[in-house]
């Protein structure tokens, strides 16, 4: 029973330090003066840098192993992938509260909820990596998402941070039953939750035969879709992304996108590989709607936040490139989620750098002339956008040339020619940026804060783009060993 | 493997970026020490070509000075190289290269007043991705340092350009990233098809050299390459974008745009879509040289009918490029040679019209030819100059041009007798419009009171023309010195070309 226990404990680690660090940080949150709650960073800091840690010691031990080690009576995994994802989730907390506390202080919201709605967030995430049943699936997914949900609220008497809490919360709240109603139906076609159980009973009959297995799937693919922005359920993206605290959005797009494809491709290769002539042609039509939407919408924009919104749901469909083109593909995945985490924080950190008392810079005319006042804060934009961009020697390059090779190499030539062109289309908004900072006469010289924390999250966050770019080999060799 | 002891072409590369590090180091209010620092970095990193240049050895057919170490590995494999080399075929580009970066620093100490040291750092950066394209031996490694001029030149021509240089910059980035995007797909595609033979995946480009593609697949990746490549020349009619781009680039930005960045479209075919892809080549070439045609004639038609200065020379580099293309697409030595030559020639001659249009420029603060006439007598040293310079772009024998597109003539005659009567009209045309606009800036009665005053050329501005100007006469008088090096390498593709195209049938 001992055994059992403490087998079970070391398959949930991290995401156990995770939620301990952040009844500690609600407890220490009901001692601390006004102006002593920087604490509350630096303690969620010890959590996610310590979730790290204990992630990247478990991976150096599961390396060494046979098989991985499961837990919860195989509900649970503990392998070299789930680890790797909750070393980049540990990573992503780590480098959104560094960009939090100026932020809050600012608004006089610097509370113990913040940091530990992140810490539980995370450890949601950390649980959906390592799935391996449906039951896990979705707990995952409601102890990341119910978090957010409060987050994206967090700035409460502001109206479009209400709007974007509501309507998070709402059509998350749909999703849910979606990937609800879809276990049910799975349970129900092949009576069992479990992964290798479907993988068995896929396998075993012929999957397009069975009306209550397919439309099980389907609506799990929806519940999915919905928090990986893919369309057509990334409505709600571009909404809650701008209306939403803006560190929140940064970890929400790095984190909550990374989770979510954590969990799909847990569920469609170790739940429903057998039946994979079933989701493939219609995730990959979907990935080439979900990125040519993204990139459209995106030219559109005018506010900053909401334009990197739509860019995340087109990024949303490069990387269902690389999560359709199996082995390879995960590789990809993982390299360009660790890329695109780092130039989203990157992006949104410079926006928290040009803040004005409360008042943030989001309009795209308030960056004119932007290198004239602050150059070091319009370069790091400019890396950070070439990057998402995907120009070389930048990460961004590395990371879709990856997932394009990864595309190919499985037969998916035509959705590679419409992503390529597509990353054409996205210069177009990005340059835009680039193009005001650079080259047009400035109308008033903007706001810009100092803030020690958020400079190392960029700096991490530049370093890592660059160096990704110049020697992908590190990140490679890391992953793929 | 290399004769110098050193690895030449990395310090080649690199090191006016190193030079451009240092620069950001500088502060800003010593604009004087940050041009003269720019400059200084340019004229080392010219000298250093040269020593690629004397330690060549013009016998060989293989790449010379190569320096490969694995830079991406995956899978225990080193998937992607840092390979760099040089043959006959790229020899000449890079002494263009490295010259044409330092004269336009040295032109825009006397016009570049603002944001001084960004602009140089970016025309040092610039320096390092060119001479990347020009010698990169790993398709993939080729492809970075193809994207990567694209940045420093949207900087160029968005911050220091003229009035609608918004505009203009934009529509370059996207036409030529629209251009490379289905390249990178094509890219992947064939290496990937590849593996069995090249044993694992590689961007090797020597290694790709060694398989024979499927001609199926020869025809579509071609199309992609081309496409890239094509824009980029610019091929008509994907030559919409150049004369944006050219009008409003500051000057430097046009010298290097025409004289190097157009090339990089020419040796793009040369050095990837010919080699990889014989039978395909073999098979559009009577469409290029078409496109070709159609482009030396359209261009210089258009080339006429401008009033600005500047414009007529942009549109004078769709027809010269025509003839590049031409030549290439003959697919015999002498029209090969040809077309490498005249790249460079273009390179001296448009560079120099651009640097001599930018002199004026500078004085007057107009590029109309209305607003000039009569200069000879005002500018005589100035006039002497541009008279050299545009005998040399409308090809008088003993001057550069000449040699080159007589090559060019040559070798499509013998490929077709009518490319080569339609092609000849060009040569009339560009003498037609040369002359003509020489005739309105410099001959006449002065008729703009404003003009009477004018200074004439100072000493630096001597000094950024003069060594163009004796290139552009050597090569006329002794053409055989840059042809002869060329020859090894021209032949073996040639040949590579026919024999590939021979054991399809």
């Amino acid at each position: 029973m001992e055994r059992f226990l403490a087998q079970n404990w070391t398959v949930i680690q991290p995401a156990l330090f995770l939620t301990f660090t952040a009844v500690v940080v609600l407890l220490v949150d009901l001692w601390l003066k006004e102006e002593e709650r920087d604490w509350l960073a630096y303690f969620s800091l010890v959590g996610f840098g310590g979730a790290g840690v204990i992630a990247a010691r478990q991976w150096m031990a599961t390396r060494a192993l046979e098989s991985p080690v499961t837990g919860f009576g195989g509900m649970v995994v503990l392998d070299t992938f789930s680890l790797l994802f909750q070393l980049l989730f540990a990573l992503v907390g780590f480098l959104a509260v560094l960009m939090a506390p100026r932020y809050l202080e600012r608004r006089h919201m610097q509370r113990g909820e913040f940091y530990a709605l992140l810490l539980f967030s995370t450890a949601g995430m950390s649980l959906l990596a390592g799935a391996q049943d449906l039951i896990i699936l979705f707990l995952g997914i409601e102890v990341l998402s119910i978090p957010l949900y409060i987050l994206a609220g967090f700035a409460r008497p502001r109206l479009d941070s209400e709007e974007a809490a509501l309507k998070y919360f709402l059509l998350g709240a749909f999703a849910t039953g979606f990937l609800l109603y879809g276990t049910a139906l799975l349970f129900g076609a092949t009576g069992t939750t479990n992964f290798e159980g479907l993988r068995n009973s896929a396998a075993a009959a012929e999957p397009r035969q069975n009306l209550m297995f397919m439309v099980g799937v389907a609506l799990l693919l929806v519940g999915l879709g919905f928090k990986i922005s893919m369309a057509p359920f990334h409505q709600w993206t571009p909404d809650v992304y701008q209306g939403a605290p803006t560190p929140v959005t940064a970890f929400m797009i790095a984190a909550t996108k990374a989770g979510g494809f954590a969990g799909l491709i847990r569920l469609l290769y170790w739940g429903l590989a057998p039946a994979r002539d079933v989701w493939m042609p219609l995730l990959a039509v979907l990935a080439a709607v979900t990125m040519t939407w993204g990139n459209v919408g995106a030219l559109l924009q005018r506010n900053i936040k909401r334009m990197l919104a739509y860019s995340s749901i087109a990024h949303a469909g490069y990387v269902l490139v690389g999560v359709l083109s199996g082995s390879l593909g995960f590789v990809a995945v993982l390299v360009y989620l660790l890329i695109y985490a780092l130039m989203n924080l990157g992006a949104f950190g410079v926006i928290l750098l040009l803040e004005d008392g409360e008042r943030e810079v989001l309009d795209l005319e308030e960056y004119r002339g932007l290198a004239r006042f602050h150059p070091g804060a319009a370069l790091l934009m400019s890396l950070f956008l070439l990057s998402l961009a995907g120009f070389p020697p930048t990460a961004g390059f590395f990371g879709k040339f990856l997932l394009f090779t990864a595309g190919v190499s499985s037969g998916l030539l035509w959705l590679v020619v419409v992503a390529v062109l597509n990353s054409v289309l996205s210069v177009f908004y990005y340059a835009r940026v680039i193009v005001k900072m650079y080259m047009q006469e400035p109308v008033e010289a903007p706001a810009f804060s100092r803030s020690w924390l958020l400079a190392g999250a960029l700096a991490v966050a530049a370093v890592g783009i660059l160096l990704i770019g110049l020697y992908p080999t590190v990140v490679v060799q890391f992953i793929v060993s | 493997m290399n004769a110098i002891g050193f690895p030449v072409l990395s310090t080649l590369i690199f090191f006016p970026l190193l030079g451009a590090l240092f620069i950001a180091f500088i502060p800003a209010e010593r604009p004087k020490t940050i041009a003269q620092v720019a400059f200084g970095v340019a004229l080392v990193d010219f000298l250093l070509s040269l020593v690629v240049v004397f330690n060549f050895d013009p016998t060989k057919a293989t790449f010379q000075f190569v320096e490969s170490r694995p830079w991406i590995t995956m899978f225990d494999m080193p998937v992607i190289t840092y390979k760099l080399g040089v043959d006959g075929i790229s020899l000449w580009l890079i002494p263009l290269t490295t010259l044409l970066t330092a004269v336009g620093i040295l032109f825009s100490w006397g016009s570049i007043t603002q944001r001084v040291k960004e602009y140089y750092i970016l025309m040092l950066v610039l320096c390092t991705a060119m001479l990347g394209v020009f010698t990169a031996l790993d398709v993939f490694l080729f492809y970075i340092f193809w994207e990567a001029v694209l940045i420093p030149m949207y900087f160029l021509i968005g911050i220091w350009g003229g009035e609608r240089r918004l505009y203009a910059t934009i529509k370059f980035v996207l036409y030529t990233m629209a251009g490379s995007a289905l390249m990178l797909a094509a890219i992947i595609y064939l290496a990937l098809g590849m593996m069995d033979q090249t044993r694992g995946l590689t961007f090797d480009l020597l290694a790709w050299y060694q398989v024979f593609i499927p001609p199926r697949v020869q025809l579509l990746a071609f199309l992609a390459f081309a496409l890239a490549f094509a824009i980029k020349v610019p091929l008509f009619p994907f030559h919409t974008w150049l004369p944006d781009a050219h009008v409003e680039a500051p000057t430097a930005g046009s010298v290097i745009l025409a004289g190097v960045l157009l090339k990089m479209g020419t040796y793009g075919f040369l050095r990837l879509a010919m080699p990889l892809f014989p039978v395909a080549v073999k098979e559009v070439a009577p469409v290029i040289a078409g496109l070709a045609i159609v482009g030396i004639l359209y261009g210089a038609a258009v080339a006429f009918a401008q009033r600005d200065i500047k414009s007529l020379i942009a549109y004078s580099s769709v027809s010269h490029l025509g003839f590049v293309m031409l030549g290439l697409f003959a697919l015999n030595a002498e029209g090969m040679s040809g077309g490498i030559l005249q790249m460079v020639n273009h390179g001296l001659s448009t560079g120099a019209l651009f640097l001599l249009v930018g002199m004026i420029y500078d004085r007057r603060h107009t590029r109309l030819m209305k607003d000039y006439g009569g200069l000879w007598r005002v500018m005589p040293v100035y006039a002497a100059l541009f008279l050299v310079v545009a005998l040399a772009s409308l090809g008088l024998p003993g001057l550069n041009g000449f040699v080159g597109e007589f090559l060019i003539l040559l070798g499509a005659f013998q490929a077709n007798p009518w490319w080569a009567v339609f092609a000849t009209f060009g040569v009339v045309l560009a003498a037609v419009y040369m002359l003509w606009l020489f005739g309105n800036v410099f001959f006449g009665p002065i008729t703009n009171p404003e003009n009477e005053q004018l200074p004439d050329l100072n000493r630096r501005e001597v000094l950024v023309l003069v060594p163009l100007v004796a290139l552009i006469v050597l090569i006329g008088v002794a053409p055989n010195l840059f042809l002869a090096p060329m020859q090894p390498s021209v032949e073996a593709l040639v040949d590579h070309v026919t024999r590939a195209a021979m054991a399809m049938r």
